[in-house]
Formats: structure tokens, C-alpha cells, sequence
């Protein structure tokens, strides 16, 4: 009995050690996690300007939202960021990854050079690629020019905005270049071998061996790449806002830099049509959520995991 | 011999192909990825006349040290890096004091909240930022806040998922057998956590501190959202604001952007290793 009551009491205590090592978590997830996930609901079906208090008002907000251009503007420049932009940043980090993974002389300088522009401030690099893009004096053109290539006006033209933002996220796909060389590294030497002796050519080998093996790695930056891309906030904010003062929130040329996250600041933080912006910010978490769940359904088709 | 001549041939297109094409490669790409910052520092060096000829110059003909004294001058360089420090030391200090707490009590800890705790915390990775943006601003406004640094802190103290889940990942590694005999001899969770789990995972820590000093020395929505008065700005404001007040003196924009990156380069050269290990674990561990 006396045994039975000191174990009872020993995981009583192992109980309250666990719960107070969490505590921060707990306590940190209650107010900045679960109350304002329950106020965000609350203000998408409410009219909330922050000055008085929030007006119930139903559906409201999100019927505005479906009949709203600019939302649907906004959504379409998004999509175009995420199924452009994010294939283009894993196959450049791949392939960058697959150059280093050669056994070179020098690597660790290589590897320093691609990866350093992805640590590069955000502010700092959209000005450093503001003024690389310049049309008239910028180096990109200044060089196409050298090579009688066309020179577009980057980003001014509201065709090409959008593909600006992608090459300057293409120069800092270094974080990217060191997942998969570690995960480049980790496949297992006997394959290649065994392949070699069969004649495999190399472009077999990578596309039979190496691809499959990295695969669950790729799908993971996948996701994390599509979710990042949904939520592109700070560099469109600085390209598209420059020249028009601190808290100016600008679209860029026609509007081909406002992305979601952008015009859901603007309604918040510019029009103070907090209710609104809430229910962008549902439908947001809804989207990414669904294409989350639809990347996931398509893994088992090309996602293949260590032993099978 | 007309064999021996055949395969030397063939081995000298083998020494091209593995030898000579990955380091022709490898220099094409280290130049596209170099020359953007060579134009940072060139142009960050050029007068105002031999920013704008074309065809542009690479090495400025009159090297203006000039603009860098101009951007100290004009911008309170050292007030915005105190202002950023604050808030970036604030956050290392608190996300390395709770993430290491919670990651220990999901990973080594047998109580019943164990294996329900964590697989929430993961799962609130997947709401976006903008989902709880506001009601944590009307919060913080309505706490008298707003224009504070508190926001930017405090957020810390309840510890990121991000670095509880990198921790964890590092905290199982480590044997039970070697927290048990401590146990035995009668140390409390504390003792344990402080003397014998914390000191062998002091690498994880040092990857914990240095991406949240990355993430808070480049966070730029964040003060966007809270501070408002100039002498409260960070680095990232501050370099905004500049932009806004000289949007054609390329020369001091890019000499302002050059000292506002150096910092984060030099961190990098003294912790490579931290930093290249840390992208890896949270990079393929999905």
C-alpha cells in the first residue's frame, strides 16, 4: 500500500514538473495563439474599426470580399507567386545543391557564396534589387543592353513585376541549397554503385536513385515554400511602397504587387476595416490549409520514404 | 598501343567531365550570385555623377568613403542598432529560456501531457501570422502597448514552436539511461535540465540563438506594425524611412543597406557551423 502511494505520488509530481516546464508554452499559446484565433473569428463577422467596438454583422465581410476586385486581384497575384515562384526557388536550390554535392576543391567557399544572400536583411536586399532593376541605370539591364538583349522595365511594367520579385527570390535560395545538399549527402553510396555497375548514365541515376531519395525532403520545402509564398509580405511592401513614405501601403503598377498579405494590411492597418481583414485572414488559413491537404493527398504518389 | 591512346583519351574527357565542368559551373553560378553584392559595395562607393553613367563603371574611379560618413550623419546609425539589439536580445534571452523548458517537458518528462502537447505545438506552425495579427494588436493597444517594444518581446517568452521542435528533435537524442541515474541520486527536473541536459545540448542552443537573432535583426512587419515614433526605430525602419527621404541617391542607399547586412555577415563567418547544422535538422525533419 505504503509502495503503491509513493509511486502515486511520484507521478503526481512528474505531472507538475511536465506542466510547469510547459507552462511558457501554454500560457504564451492562451494569449497569443488561442484567444486572438477566437477574437479573429469573432471580428471576420463584425463590422471593427478599432475605435468603436465591433458590430456584429454576420456574413457581411465576406460577401464584400466575393464581390471585392481588388480581392480577387490580390489572390490571383498571390497564386501566381506561389505556383511560379516556388518551383523555380526549389529547382534553383536544387540545382545549386547538385553542383556542390560533386566532389570540387573549394566547396565550403561555394557553399559561402550561394548561401550567403539568403541571410542578406530583407529591406537591404529589395533595395539592393530596386536598384539592380532599375530600368535605366540598373546593372541587369545595363548588361542585357551590353548584349543587344531587351530590356524590359522591370518594375515598372506591370507584367513584369511579379517576375522581378521571383529573380530576386531566386538570389537568396541559399537556405533552401543547404536542405538538400545535407539531404544530397545522405543517400546512400551502395545505390550509385550498384546503378554504375548496371551502366546507369547519369542523368538515370539522378532521375531513378537520387530524386526518390530526396524526395520526402522536397516535399517538405514544398509545403513550407507554398505557405511562405501565400503569406509574401515584406519585400512587395518595400519594392512596390518606395518612394511613397513610410506607411504609404502601395500596389505597384496596376496593382501587380498587391498580394494578399498586403491588401489585408491595407484594409487593417490603412482603411481600419479590421472586420474585413479578419475574414481575409480566414480565408487565407483556408486556403493554404486546402492546398496543404491537396499536396499531401498527390505524396504518396511521388514521395518516397527510406525503406520501401 | 593504338588501345593505351584510345583510353587516355577517353580518361581526359573523364578528368573534364569530373574535374574541370563542376568547378566551370560552379564559378558561373558563385559569379551571378556574387555580383549583386559587388554592385552594393560599388555603387555604395560611387559619387553621385558616376552612379548614374552608363555604361556603368565596376571600380568606382574616385572611391567616396564619403557616402558612409554622410549615411552616419544623416541616419542615427547607432540609435537604430541599439534600438534593433534591444529587441533581438530581449527575444534570444526569452526564446532560449522557454523553448529549452517546453522542448524538455515534450521530450523527457513522462507526465500525461506529454504526448498530446506536442503535436499541437506543431500543428500551430500552420496558422498564418495574419490569422492572429490582429486581435494581438487591438491587444497590445488596448494594454497601452502599442509603440512600445513590449509586443515585440514579450511574444518570446511563451517560446516559438519552430525552436521547441528543433530542440526536441536534439533533446531525444540524448539517452534516458543518462537522466535516469541522475534521478537516482535524488536531483530534482531543475537540476537535471540545468547541469546535465543543457550543457550537451549547447550547440542547439547556439542555433536557437543565432536564427532568432537573424529573425529579429531582419524583421521588418513587426515594428511596421508596433513603433511609430522615430527614435524607437529599428535598423529595418530606419533603412525604410531613408529610402523614402533620398529615393534617387543610390550611393547612400546602398552604403546605408551595406552597414545595415555587415553585422549579420560577420555573425555568420564566426558561426558557420550553427547556422549550416540548424537549417539542416529543420529543414528535412518534416
Amino acid at each position: 500500500m505504503a509502495k503503491r502511494n509513493n509511486f502515486q505520488k511520484k507521478q503526481t509530481r512528474t505531472n507538475l514538473a511536465g506542466f510547469l516546464f510547459a507552462s511558457p508554452w501554454i500560457i504564451g499559446f492562451i494569449i497569443f495563439g488561442l484567444y486572438p484565433i477566437v477574437m479573429s473569428m469573432y471580428y471576420s463577422l463584425c463590422k471593427f474599426n478599432v475605435f468603436q467596438p465591433p458590430q456584429w454583422i454576420g456574413l457581411q465581410n465576406y460577401k464584400e470580399l466575393f464581390t471585392d476586385e481588388l480581392f480577387y486581384k490580390s489572390l490571383a497575384n498571390t497564386l501566381y507567386m506561389t505556383v511560379v515562384g516556388t518551383p523555380l526557388n526549389l529547382i534553383v536550390g536544387l540545382m545549386t545543391a547538385l553542383l556542390l554535392n560533386m566532389k570540387v576543391k573549394g566547396k565550403s567557399i561555394y557553399r559561402t557564396i550561394f548561401y550567403l544572400p539568403s541571410i542578406v536583411p530583407v529591406v537591404a536586399s529589395s533595395l539592393l534589387w530596386l536598384w539592380i532593376l532599375n530600368p535605366q541605370y540598373g546593372l541587369l539591364n545595363q548588361m542585357l543592353g551590353f548584349l543587344s538583349l531587351p530590356q524590359p522595365n522591370w518594375l515598372s511594367d506591370p507584367a513584369m513585376t511579379k517576375p522581378s520579385l521571383i529573380i530576386m527570390g531566386l538570389w537568396g535560395t541559399g537556405g533552401i541549397m543547404i536542405i538538400f545538399l545535407a539531404a544530397l549527402q545522405d543517400v546512400p553510396r551502395s545505390l550509385y554503385e550498384a546503378a554504375e555497375i548496371d551502366g546507369a548514365s547519369t542523368w538515370r541515376k539522378f532521375i531513378n536513385i537520387t530524386l526518390p531519395s530526396i524526395s520526402p525532403v522536397i516535399f517538405f520545402q514544398l509545403i513550407m515554400g507554398l505557405i511562405n509564398n501565400f503569406q509574401y509580405f515584406t519585400q512587395a511592401y518595400i519594392i512596390a511602397g518606395a518612394g511613397e513614405g513610410l506607411n504609404a501601403v502601395s500596389g505597384g503598377p496596376r496593382n501587380s504587387l498587391l498580394f494578399y498579405a498586403l491588401y489585408l494590411f491595407q484594409n487593417a492597418f490603412g482603411y481600419f476595416k479590421m472586420g474585413k481583414a479578419s475574414a481575409m485572414a480566414w480565408i487565407l488559413f483556408v486556403i493554404v490549409a486546402l492546398v496543404t491537404w491537396l499536396v499531401n493527398k498527390t505524396s504518396d504518389k511521388w514521395v518516397t520514404y527510406g525503406g520501401e | 598501343m593504338v588501345h593505351r591512346e584510345g583510353s587516355r583519351d577517353i580518361d581526359g574527357k573523364k578528368i573534364f567531365k569530373k574535374k574541370v565542368l563542376p568547378h566551370i559551373l560552379l564559378i558561373f553560378f558563385s559569379i551571378i550570385f556574387i555580383t549583386p553584392f559587388l554592385w552594393l559595395l560599388s555603387t555604395s562607393l560611387k559619387s553621385m555623377d558616376e552612379v548614374f553613367k552608363v555604361p556603368p563603371t565596376f571600380i568606382p574611379n574616385e572611391i567616396k568613403w564619403d557616402n558612409y560618413v554622410k549615411v552616419f550623419t544623416r541616419i542615427p546609425y547607432i540609435e537604430y542598432v541599439k534600438n534593433t539589439l534591444i529587441i533581438t536580445v530581449a527575444n534570444v534571452i526569452g526564446q532560449l529560456i522557454s523553448s529549452s523548458l517546453v522542448a524538455y517537458s515534450v521530450s523527457k518528462i513522462n507526465w500525461w501531457g506529454k504526448k498530446y502537447l506536442f503535436p499541437i505545438i506543431v500543428a500551430t506552425m500552420m496558422i498564418p501570422y495574419q490569422v492572429t495579427m490582429i486581435p494581438i494588436y487591438i491587444v497590445f493597444q488596448r494594454l497601452g502597448m502599442t509603440g512600445s517594444y513590449w509586443p515585440l518581446i514579450l511574444p518570446a517568452f511563451g517560446g516559438g514552436a519552430f525552436y521547441i521542435f528543433l530542440l526536441r528533435q536534439f533533446f531525444m537524442t540524448i539517452p534516458d539511461s543518462l537522466l535516469e541515474a541522475a534521478t537516482i541520486d535524488g536531483a530534482g527536473e531543475f537540476r537535471i535540465f540545468f547541469s546535465i541536459l543543457l550543457p550537451l545540448v549547447r550547440p542547439v542552443l547556439a542555433t536557437v540563438a543565432i536564427f532568432t537573432f537573424l529573425a529579429n535583426w531582419s524583421d521588418f512587419m513587426g515594428p511596421l506594425l508596433y513603433i511609430n515614433t522615430k527614435e524607437k526605430y529599428t535598423l529595418s525602419l530606419g533603412l525604410q524611412a531613408f529610402v523614402s527621404e533620398h529615393v534617387v541617391e543610390w550611393n547612400l542607399l546602398m552604403a546605408a543597406s551595406a552597414i545595415f547586412t555587415i553585422p549579420i555577415v560577420i555573425i555568420f563567418f564566426f558561426a558557420q557551423k550553427q547556422f549550416i547544422e540548424g537549417i539542416t535538422v529543420t529543414g528535412m525533419k518534416g
